[in-house]
């Protein structure tokens, strides 16, 4: 039996299960959604092993050959977002068991987050244009009902704001799809850009890609489109918020724009050169509003802006080592992205507070959420030896060897007050002296403690992945399939056959 | 008179005591036959849910609830989606996602042909009918929620 479409088989299922089962019987809900992450993480794991070995996989779904029926596509690229949000996904299931206690409905949450899931697994998996935006829409109206589910004033508002620019992006999507549709006559995206490239370059093509950018734009957050983020991201519970900017943004922005971008469309130097400047503008942007910001998530949305224009920026300088660099920033700040959102859910399930001003010296009372925060914001902000120098440090190359001088320098500046608004962040909650009405609090429960430890091992260690040997097995296959282009379409008619 | 005074006029209640049933039908042979004509499972679903909806209307929510309860309706929307799971899971028996796996596919316009179609769009009508169905209680219960919060 092929393993590709279990990647939305379980997730769909046991959402499907828990809102049938999940209210009768207690206890179903955490251990079905940690199993089935669990069961995921572990076949995107044995994905990249089955590619080394049989390489790209299409998969004919009802036995339908493509270009007529829809197919699914396994190659570098989709395993290894897979591996990023699946291991992601497990580990902040493992997180919700203790906090989601606070809430009633637990089995609401396991639900929708196991549809969000399966919309996302979907995105990555499928090679087929119209079931792209099916997913897509799947996974942003359950992170729509995520984001409202305190029900509070402010959760229904950061809904509504995010609901209508989501459904904004998704209807400039749609009509790039459909506009695509009528030049090329067909759905499959490999066929897509087969024909496209036997047509030639087109005035449509371009307007089309204009759409996606606004789309997927919108979906990333990059900068001019990014208003939204900044409200939902925080609204949201803590393990939603690591969801979502830990992997949606990535999953329905970044890995869509780069997949239909470069792999279909073909890199085209406009496009190139409007994602440089973006990048750039979010990145700036981004750690310029981070500063002020008194909520700890709110800081933490904004940061997300900025590093999302770090892996913009890299996009659009398109080299080999800019497109590893900006996988390997992906993978990194899913990982550190999502620790320090799970840190700022244990700080409010401990003292019920995410004003930054009213917490201080929380290190003497949760040293373990402390230790782990500080190497995630030491990771991210891009100190050496943890993970995200690495990814850092490569984008900076890769600008320095395209001739961007001063892109690399911004870069490197941009570095410094991520530095400086993450130090803030420590400095205000976790160093300095305790106070009195903190004396009391206790350290999270262990399912919690397990999760935040296992992630900040990852930002450890993440820095191995570029070594020889381990970087031909994960990032290697990614940054191949992703620079191949338009040599996707060649790629996947080859293992059809 | 105080048995009958929620809902809508004696009119509209005859009306609807004669017209509903036949939506009700109309839509059940809109999914039957939604590998034949024009309709299908999500068509025929709405119309499921819509001859329940104007029962809601015509004689208030009592009596609509009592025929489907809000967790019923929950417990076919959910049905409906594992159905439509299951039905594209059991394919892998023949090796594929989604294969039709009757052997026999029946004669072509004939009621029971094309295989595993007319069973999909007996998932779908119970997803989106009670779905639909599930939304429009909600706001109806959302509604009068806040009207109880004003007076």
């Amino acid at each position: 039996m092929n393993i590709i479409p279990l990647f939305v088989v379980i997730p769909l299922g046991s959402a499907f299960l828990i809102s049938l089962l999940g209210k009768r019987i207690k206890g179903l809900p955490d251990s079905l959604a940690n199993l089935g992450t669990l069961l995921m993480a572990g076949l995107s794991i044995y994905s990249i092993f089955l590619i080394k070995e049989v390489g790209v996989q299409v998969y004919k779904v009802g036995g339908w050959t493509p270009p007529i029926g829809i197919s699914m596509v396994l190659d570098g690229l989709s395993s290894f977002m897979l591996v990023t949000v699946n291991l992601t996904a497990f580990l902040i299931t493992l997180f919700s068991i203790s906090y989601m206690k606070k809430y009633t409905a637990k089995w609401k949450f396991y639900t929708l987050f196991m549809l969000m899931l399966g919309g996302m697994n979907g995105v990555i998996i499928t090679g087929d244009m119209f079931n792209l935006f099916v997913f897509l829409e799947i996974a942003a109206i359950a992170s729509y009902a995520l984001v409202a589910f305190g029900i509070e004033h402010e959760e229904l508002e950061a809904s509504f704001k995010y609901m209508v620019m989501g459904g904004v992006a998704s209807l400039f999507i749609l009509l790039g799809i459909a506009l695509l549709y009528s030049l090329t006559s067909t759905l499959n995206m490999a066929d897509m850009g087969r024909v496209l490239t036997a047509q030639g370059p087109s005035k449509l093509v371009l307007f089309v890609s204009v759409l996606f950018l606004v789309g997927f734009g919108l979906k990333a957050a990059i900068m001019p489109f990014h208003a939204w983020l900044p409200d939902a991201h925080p609204s949201a519970p803590a393990p939603i918020s690591a969801m979502l900017s830990g992997l949606l943004i990535k999953v329905l922005g970044i890995y869509a724009l780069m997949r239909i971008f470069f792999n279909v469309l073909g890199a085209q130097p406009a496009i190139l050169d409007i994602l440089l400047v973006l990048g750039t503008i979010s990145m700036v942007a981004g750690a310029l509003l981070a500063i002020g910001q008194e909520d700890i998530k709110r800081m933490l949305a904004y940061s997300s802006i900025s590093q999302i224009g770090y892996i913009v920026l890299a996009m659009g300088i398109w080299t080999p080592l800019a497109i590893l660099g900006a996988l390997f920033h992906l993978f990194n700040h899913a990982i550190f992205k999502s620790l320090l959102f799970l840190n700022s859910g244990a700080i409010e399930y401990s003292t019920g507070t995410r004003d930054l001003r009213e917490m201080g010296g929380l290190n003497a009372r949760m040293p373990l959420t402390g230790t782990t925060s500080l190497i995630g914001s030491m990771s991210i902000s891009g100190i050496p030896p943890l993970s995200g120098f690495w990814s850092k440090l490569i984008i900076i190359f890769a600008a320095i060897q395209s001739g961007h001088f001063v892109l690399a320098l911004i870069a490197i500046l941009v570095s410094v007050i991520t530095l400086a608004y993450y130090l803030k962040l420590q400095r205000y909650a976790f160093f300095g002296n305790l106070q009195d009405k903190w004396k009391h609090i206790l350290e999270v429960p262990f399912t919690m403690k397990l999760s935040m430890v296992i992630l900040a091992l990852i930002c450890i260690m993440a820095g191995a992945l570029l070594l020889p040997g381990v970087r031909e097995i994960f990032l290697k296959p990614a940054q191949d399939a992703l620079y191949a282009g338009k040599d996707y379409a060649a790629t996947v008619f080859e293992s059809i056959r | 008179m105080t048995k009958n005074s929620k809902g809508m006029t004696l009119i509209v209640k005859t009306i609807t005591r004669l017209t509903v049933g036949l939506i009700l039908l109309y839509g059940i042979y809109i999914v039957l036959h939604g590998h034949l004509t024009p309709g299908g499972g999500f068509a025929g679903g709405v119309i499921i849910a819509l001859s329940f909806v104007h029962l809601m209307l015509a004689f208030g929510k009592e009596v609509a609830l009592k025929k489907v309860s809000r967790p019923i309706a929950s417990l076919f929307e959910s049905i409906g989606a594992l159905m439509f799971l299951s039905i594209a899971v059991i394919g892998f028996v023949g090796g594929y996602f989604f294969l039709n796996f009757f052997i026999n596919k029946g004669t072509p316009f004939k009621l029971f042909s094309a295989g595993i179609m007319p069973l999909c769009n007996i998932a779908i009508s119970f997803k989106v009918g009670a779905g639909l169905f599930a939304i429009f209680v909600a706001l109806v219960l959302l509604k009068i929620d806040s009207e109880d919060k004003e007076r």
